[in-house]
């Protein structure tokens, strides 16, 4: 089954823009896949349709068969892993643990139980010895893994993941990707990073203007020139797709 | 960072006062207070007797005399004016030192400060031994309506990053010439207060979306069990328990 569905999804702000003009796109299981776009061009406003925050104008998404909806939006948020691109906006309690503990512990999950999962999702991310640290208290790159170990926790089916490489620095940044590749579950991975796509994501979709205007293998995509300038969208300087079949 | 900001007060330790449940420390130094503040203003030897209770709470928990003086500077400012009482009370008056003072100034000028300090070094102690977010958990115990304990809980969290983001406008400000020298450039820091404020509330919006996508519902789970035993009880009320029993004798 595939982990999310997005059919003919529409939607205006209440102030009239028009964001999204019909967006279709399906993710396979286990699939990990980049969104690229410029700023602008309604990637964040697809994401906060992904678990129910904004609910579509036209069109439907669905999560794993389960469709977004009034009713199943407990369910959704708990298969749909958001992990917003501020980690200060992420993590909003005193402590790691209680902040990781959060998502399971409102679907009613407690004591020992809970205290194994957070201690996973740490361990998973490599901040287990942060446990009882305020988050203020943690450098950036730190407070991104913690972020995603806060949506890990609730063993989503998706993880969505907006701007992950925002505000890293080199090491940080191939750090967070080391556990991404290492995390066994789909993601979507929403940036205007291209190499950081190429490197994490086999597929890429580009959305432009509230569209999809192109979904494939994320190396051909990022090869052809006339594609990405078509859709404001560059290589960084001096950056070329390696020869096929050398990792990216 | 501004972290030490708040945890200045708190001084980590695992003394059985340190261990206390929050809730027991809380209520043991609420029942100090209005003890203290009851006891008439005549009865020197019960305020020594107090100071002495709260001096071996400070022994158990471990927390030295240096600690607790340097975080009274918070009582100056009440400390000028009860000093000023005497100055300008009426009423009889009194020749000490060559200077010409009022008795019922006396009188109230000690009583504040007896009690006042004597309350700030139970809350000085009550912070020292309890972390911040311990002691808004201990007040949902306690029964505070659980709204206000989070609005506490997320100005613990963002008064960080409040500070740091009002830190960095201010570095922006002065980086393009601006320094503020006079009332005229009050226009310009209320503008940086109103752009703050804006920031803080959007930054709040953006915190709300991010509970709501854990499946936040209008309510704190409750994580820690701060349950408390008998003992505990017993042993964190004892403080306000023997003030009591001071303050009946000394009726």
């Amino acid at each position: 089954m595939n982990s999310l569905e997005v059919s003919r999804l529409a939607y205006a702000y209440p102030d009239g823009t028009q964001a999204l003009y019909g967006v279709d796109l399906t993710i396979a299981k286990g699939e990990r896949v980049a969104l690229l776009g410029p700023n602008g061009a309604g990637k964040t406003t697809l994401v906060m349709h992904l678990n129910g925050i904004l609910s579509a104008g036209h069109g439907t998404v669905s999560v794993a068969g389960t469709p977004v909806r009034k009713d199943t939006l407990k369910e959704i948020r708990q298969r749909v892993g958001l992990v917003f691109q501020d980690p200060d906006d992420q993590l909003f309690m005193p402590t790691v643990r209680d902040d990781v503990a959060f998502g399971p512990a409102n679907s009613g999950v407690t004591g020992e139980e809970l205290e194994r999962r957070v201690k996973n999702a740490l361990d998973r991310v490599g901040m287990l010895e942060a446990l009882d640290r305020p988050p203020h208290h943690l450098s950036f790159g730190q407070r991104r893994r913690v972020a995603v170990a806060t949506v890990l926790v609730m063993e989503p089916e998706i993880l969505v993941l907006d701007e992950p490489s925002s505000n890293l620095d080199p090491a940080a940044r191939r750090e967070l990707a080391e556990i991404l590749r290492s995390l066994d579950v789909t993601v979507l991975m929403v940036t205007h990073d291209l190499p950081y796509a190429l490197e994490l994501c086999e597929r890429s979709l580009i959305l432009s203007d509230g569209v999809i205007a192109a979904d494939g293998p994320t190396r051909e995509l990022l090869a052809d020139e006339e594609l990405l300038r078509r859709n404001r969208l560059e290589l960084p300087y001096g950056f070329a797709i390696p020869a096929s079949g050398a990792r990216g | 960072m501004g972290a030490g900001h708040h945890h200045q007060l708190h001084r980590p330790g695992t003394s059985a006062v340190h261990r206390l449940p929050p809730q027991c420390k809380l209520l043991a130094v609420l029942g100090f207070a209005i003890v203290v503040v009851a006891t008439p203003r005549e009865a020197f030897w019960a305020f020594g007797l107090y100071a002495l209770l709260l001096g071996a709470v400070a022994v158990a928990a471990g927390v030295p005399l240096t600690f607790v003086l340097r975080r009274m500077v918070i009582e100056v400012p009440f400390v000028l004016f009860a000093l000023a009482i005497p100055v300008i009370g009426m009423g009889e008056r009194t020749e000490v030192l060559g200077l010409s003072l009022s008795v019922p100034g006396l009188w109230a000028a000690w009583n504040i400060l007896a009690k006042a300090s004597l309350g700030v070094i139970a809350s000085i102690l009550l912070a020292a031994t309890t972390e911040p977010r311990m002691i808004l958990l201990g007040a949902q115990r306690l029964r505070l309506p659980p709204l206000l304990v989070q609005i506490a809980m997320f100005m613990l969290r963002y008064m960080d990053v409040v500070m740091d983001e009002m830190r960095r406008m201010r570095v922006a400000r002065e980086s393009r010439g601006f320094e503020a020298r006079n009332l005229r450039h009050v226009p310009v820091i209320a503008r940086s207060a109103g752009a703050l404020f804006i920031r803080s509330y959007e930054r709040g919006e953006r915190v709300h979306l991010a509970m709501l996508s854990r499946g936040y519902t209008g309510s704190m789970p409750i994580t820690l069990d701060l349950a408390a035993s008998r003992t505990q009880w017993a042993l964190a009320l004892a403080l306000p328990a023997v003030a009591l029993a001071v303050l009946g004798v000394s009726w």
